[in-house]
């Protein structure tokens, strides 16, 4: 982990809210995020449903035109890429989506959907069908399943094609989106150690976007925290959860039911109170802040920055200044 | 275990759905007892059968389902005796069942104290419509949802998702159930959320003097509010516990391969230790144990035999025969 591959900066991202045509509003989906994720590094991204995750990531690999801000790729601003630059960034950027069961055509089989990418990327290989197998005894299948179609697939089995199709231009970056939330834990497990081996095998870099805190924080090294389009934390997974520093992270891990009942019952509970704004018209200042139990007079009038408050711990957080 | 403390219990359980592809074998032998006043957890993965045996407590399998045997005695009385007049009484009355999906659960026409209101016409006569509307606010002060007087006269999508689900649970308890059964209430909701549906279920348990079944695959929620937990597999529970010696000392070997298969945040875990293989085919089940052929110490007998749920020990139940005493 040297260089940073990606640098996030100032990113916006705004939805036009329309009714009878005319733009009555906008949401603040992604509101003003700055971030750098390191080569080789898995950069965790939690919150809570419509946070702006989805979003942030799509952003990122160009999928969509940011209202402001810039994403900067090995040094290159990706929304200035055309023609062949542009697709080599597509090749090397990937993503895999949440849900297995509606990524895949299901009228192409297997060996269809894996020659599907490198037919279009031209990607340069001897034997294609012995690349395929290959690619499907990385992800834990094999041969006989080459010739048959999704359908015939469980959840988790169609999850690994689709990192297989992932692998199958040998990218640098990929964004996992919820890759196991719509998975059962036994399913899961075999997907999350799947993905960390790729990662020490090909040095992969991951966005890897969860709403689990418990799995953003076995899979992430750094670990990012939204609210309401913002980043309002950043730190290495174990600090995050041994001293969370934002009320906001307080209050979520505090939510989070831990599979350990001594444990569980006896820490301390900051009770979540009131409910997430709207992103169309967010709070003045702090966006927590009529959430907050330590908000002042400050948190309501002034926008706090993401600052590094000791080493490694950045916070957007008035309580911090 | 004395029976007089026994609210529910579900004796040798069996559901099967006669598919095109052949009788699915949903509820194979389930066994369970709930306690007065306790939360039980019923936990396992999709597709174990943890919401069939729920609406087999209630008669409300759907066809091609069918109870094939088995007895469900709710307070001394096997409920799949009883006529459907009687049955209506119960369902809805003296046990309520809450799911998943609250949207799915509300009528998009009426107004949420509307519905509240319906619930209660439709279980009682001779009630006056003030005082029908007075108790709807009251149940919507008793679910927590902040500004009851107001908030009756808004429709479903004026909510969301966290206060649909307050407001289904409203419902539920209208008529002061003494079993609610809670079928992944917080599932489709955020943690935070959760935490605030928790509480008000919680509350609940403890001012109404109510048994609850909190139905879930997540680990997470047990620890935090069961008192006992049944776990399930394929159609069968395979072992019950009282919450803390589960999670310190699982015994069935499918309950410690679930617990080594997800993430700890309380631990630092390099690899997650998936349970091998898949979940079985309900069409044609392996022989013997459900589990066997993704048990590592299965034997002989496993693949012949199913174990029985026994008692190993005061208060903890398996259905393993790596625990036969002889
Ligand atoms: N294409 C779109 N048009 C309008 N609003 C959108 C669109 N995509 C997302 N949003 C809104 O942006 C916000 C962030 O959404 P999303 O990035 O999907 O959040 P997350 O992935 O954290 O759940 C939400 O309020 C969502 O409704
Ligand atoms: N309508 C149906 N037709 C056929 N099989 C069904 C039907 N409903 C449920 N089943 C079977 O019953 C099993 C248990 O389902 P269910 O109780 O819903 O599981 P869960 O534990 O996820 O609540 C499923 O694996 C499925 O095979
Ligand atoms: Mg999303
Ligand atoms: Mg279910």
């Amino acid at each position: 982990m040297e260089a940073p591959l990606i640098q996030v900066k100032d990113l916006v991202k705004y939805f036009p809210v329309k009714k009878l045509f005319i733009t009555v509003g906008q949401v603040h989906a992604v509101d003003g995020v700055s971030f750098e994720i390191m080569r080789g590094e898995t950069f965790g991204l939690v919150g809570e449903s419509g946070s702006g995750k989805t979003t942030l990531g799509r952003l990122m690999l160009r999928l969509l035109t940011p209202t402001s801000g810039d994403v900067v790729y090995n040094g290159r601003s990706i929304f200035e890429l055309e023609g062949g630059e542009l697709k080599e960034f597509r090749r090397r950027a990937q993503i895999v989506f949440q849900d297995p069961y509606t990524s895949l055509n299901p009228r192409m089989t297997i060996y269809d959907i894996l020659s599907e990418p490198i037919n279009v990327h031209k990607i340069r290989i001897p034997d294609k069908r012995e690349y395929i197998v290959k690619l499907l005894e990385t992800v834990g299948l094999g041969e006989e399943h080459l010739y048959r179609y999704p359908h015939e697939f469980s959840g988790g089995q169609k999850q690994r094609i689709a990192i297989a199709r992932v692998l199958a231009l040998r990218p640098e970056f990929t964004v996992l989106d919820e890759p196991t939330s719509a998975l059962d834990v036994s399913v899961q497990a075999q997907i999350l150690n799947m993905l960390k081996e790729l990662q020490s095998e090909f040095k992969f870099t991951y966005l890897f976007i969860s709403h689990d805190l418990s799995v953003v924080k076995f899979m992430s090294h750094r670990i990012a925290v939204m609210y309401v389009g913002k980043i309002i934390e950043v730190a290495p997974s174990d600090d995050l959860f041994s001293e969370p520093l934002h009320p906001y992270t307080q209050m979520l891990l505090s939510a989070l039911p831990v599979p350990d009942p001594k444990y569980t019952r006896s820490k301390q509970i900051i009770k979540p109170r009131g409910q997430v704004p709207s992103a169309i018209s967010p709070p003045p200042g702090c966006r927590f802040h009529p959430r907050c139990p330590f908000a002042r007079e400050k948190c309501k009038a002034e926008e706090p920055e993401l600052r590094e408050v000791k080493p490694s711990r950045l916070v957007a957080c008035h309580l911090y200044s | 275990m004395s029976r007089r403390d026994e609210i529910l219990r579900i004796e040798d359980l069996y559901v099967h759905f006669y598919t095109y592809a052949g009788v699915v074998k949903a509820i194979d032998g389930v066994n369970m007892s709930v306690l007065r006043g306790e939360t039980y957890g019923l936990v396992g993965e999709t597709g174990c059968g943890k919401s069939v045996t729920m609406r087999a407590v209630l008669r409300l399998i759907p066809p091609p389902g069918r109870i094939v045997k088995g007895r469900v005695i709710f307070n001394g009385v096997n409920l799949l005796e009883l006529p459907e007049e009687e049955m209506r009484k119960i369902r809805g009355a003296k046990i309520a069942y809450i799911v998943q999906d609250p949207t799915a659960a509300l009528d998009p026409l009426y107004t949420s104290g509307f519905q509240v209101a319906e619930t209660i016409l439709a279980h009682e006569e001779n009630v006056g419509k003030k005082s029908v509307w007075e108790r709807v606010v009251s149940l919507f002060k008793s679910v927590l949802i902040p500004d009851a007087e107001r908030r009756v006269k808004q429709y479903p999508h004026e909510f969301s998702g966290g206060m649909r689900q307050r407001v289904v649970i409203a419902c539920a308890i209208s008529e002061k159930p003494e079993l609610l059964i809670a079928d992944e209430p917080t599932t489709s909701v955020d943690v935070t959320v959760q935490a605030q549906i928790l509480e008000v279920l919680e509350d609940l348990k403890k001012t109404q003097e109510m048994t609850m079944i909190l139905v879930t695959h997540n680990l997470g929620l047990v620890a935090q509010i069961c008192d006992r937990v049944g776990v399930m597999y394929a159609g069968s529970i395979v072992e019950v516990s009282d919450v803390f010696r589960l999670f310190e000392e699982p015994l069935h070997p499918y309950t410690r391969g679930l617990l080594n298969a997800i993430p700890h945040v309380t631990r630092t875990q390099f690899r997650l230790e998936p349970i091998p293989g898949t979940i079985p085919d309900l069409i044609n089940p392996p022989p013997g144990c459900r589990f066997h052929p993704r048990c590592k110490h299965a034997t002989g007998i496993c693949k012949r035999e199913k174990p029985k749920l026994r008692e190993i020990e005061p208060g903890r139940f398996v259905a393993c025969h790596l625990y036969r005493g002889d």
